[in-house]
């Protein structure tokens, strides 16, 4: 689509450039919520572009970087089972759990399978009859919907064979914890992409009101980060804290209504243990009790015994913005992509794997 | 696993699928969690399988020109302090 390469034209995103370094005054930490808008800011070279008062802060929005090792632990654990078929999306089988890794347990004979798309799970259950098959449901808003549908989808054919582990998580209450951690210096946020496709943007007012903070939601596009980072600029410069809709090509107030609506039917807030942050309120999703009979944590025995986080690995400190990846010891020398210690270098969305591809001269 | 690209609609079939393009490289989708009608020749923002919205072209080729015109405003200099705005932040307000 010609889109694409029109909201990454050079004249367009150095005349931007040009109006951030000449507006900015102050110095302005810009947390970038979604690891999507990380992946970004680092392939484009965008630090490079706004000046010197502006600082990029990579935050928690890398389903992948914030799955604690117990999750992947009784992923695991469902996986060694002879009478199951693990389906998660590509990222997950990466992760080191405490002793292992999906990928290397699917190495030793495991059945388990990486989807394009939950749906896929469907034809997976009807043609293993005599397995049991178990979506291990990773993701913030942008995937929760997707997950009801195939719930939808399981209830409505009586499919007797599909479980879900259920790993969904929610933007703001992480926001607000890190926000309430005084040790943060954050002056403004770029909002998230496709949740906030999902969930509208509303569900960012009451932040912007309550911590006095300019949020943009922005497109992944050069030109559409850029835009947004002008915008934060502005705000920064008149001290307002509004919500400023940059994405306004497919993000809506409200969002998508049918799918917050399918989110609900099946799924109710729960608190939720994030790696690197640890347990926050209400920050994740649990099936409905109406559907708890598609729970794999109820149907299967999921009792684990994870080992602590390594002890050298800072990407707790990165999640919250108070470190940057170089400023950990084992980044690119125990800690790479091909052997990830941390979660911030398994997904390429991850604040350490972005650094380390297009950022190594930071070293 | 957040980036998703525009993909242009080319075919839905009656179980509410579409066949759609993406750089070159098609793809079936579920439309499932669309409330609007999408036709063929629409662009959708897809994501793991699935159209997550409907793109708003229009808006999105206005957006452009609205940069279009502060590049060749700076270039030629007539962009100042006072005209900073240009517009920009009126884009929000479309939806």
């Amino acid at each position: 689509m010609t889109l694409i390469n029109e909201f990454r034209d050079k004249d367009l995103i150095l005349a931007l450039s040009e109006l951030i370094k000449r507006e900015s005054v102050k110095h302005l930490n810009i947390m970038e919520i979604c690891g999507g808008h990380t992946h970004s800011i680092m392939k484009f070279g965008l630090s490079g572009l706004v000046g010197d008062k502006i600082n990029f802060i990579h935050g928690p929005g890398c389903p992948v970087c914030i799955m604690p090792k117990s999750r992947i632990d009784e992923a695991i654990k469902l996986a060694s089972r002879d009478d199951v078929i693990l389906c998660t999306l590509a990222d997950m089988l990466r992760v080191p759990g405490s002793n292992t890794s999906l990928q290397k347990l699917r190495g030793e004979g495991a059945d388990i399978r990486a989807l394009y798309s939950p749906l896929d799970c469907i034809k997976i259950a009807l043609e293993n009859l005599n397995k049991n098959i178990i979506f291990f449901a990773i993701g913030f808003e942008t995937t929760t919907p997707m997950t009801a549908s195939l719930m939808q989808k399981t209830v409505e054919l009586d499919i007797k064979n599909l479980f879900f582990h259920i790993n969904h998580v929610t933007v703001p209450a992480p926001v607000r914890a890190i926000m309430d951690d005084e040790s943060v210096k954050i002056d403004a946020f770029l909002g998230p992409s496709h949740v906030s496709v999902i969930t509208g943007y509303e569900i960012y007012e009451d932040i912007a009101k309550d911590y006095k903070r300019p949020i943009a939601v922005s497109g992944f596009e050069p030109l559409d980060i850029m835009d947004s980072v002008l915008n934060l600029v502005r705000q920064q410069n008149a001290g307002t804290h509004e919500v400023y809709n940059e994405y306004a090509r497919v993000v809506s107030r409200s969002g998508n209504l049918k799918a917050k609506e399918l989110i609900s039917r099946y799924f109710e807030p729960c608190d939720f243990n994030w790696r690197g942050l640890g347990v926050i309120k209400d920050s994740g999703m649990k099936i409905r009790q109406e559907f708890s009979y598609l729970d794999a944590r109820i149907k299967f025995d999921c009792e684990v015994n994870s080992k602590a986080e390594s002890k050298a690995c800072i990407c707790g400190e990165i999640l919250r913005g108070r470190a940057k990846p170089y400023d950990c010891k084992i980044f690119g020398k125990a800690c790479t992509p091909k052997n990830p210690i941390g979660s911030c270098m398994v997904s390429s969305e991850g604040a350490c794997a972005a650094y380390f591809k297009y950022a190594k001269e930071a070293i | 696993m957040c980036l998703s690209i525009p993909s242009k609609v080319l075919e839905i079939d009656e179980n509410n699928v579409a066949l759609v393009e993406t750089l070159g490289v098609t793809r079936r989708v579920s439309l499932d969690l669309i409330s609007d009608t999408v036709k063929v020749g629409e662009y959708v923002l897809i994501h793991v399988g699935y159209a997550m919205e409907k793109i708003d072209t229009k808006f999105a080729l206005e957006s452009l020109e609205i940069y279009k015109k502060i590049a060749e405003d700076m270039a030629s200099g007539e962009i100042d302090e006072d005209e900073g705005d240009m517009g920009l932040n009126a884009m929000s307000e479309r939806r």
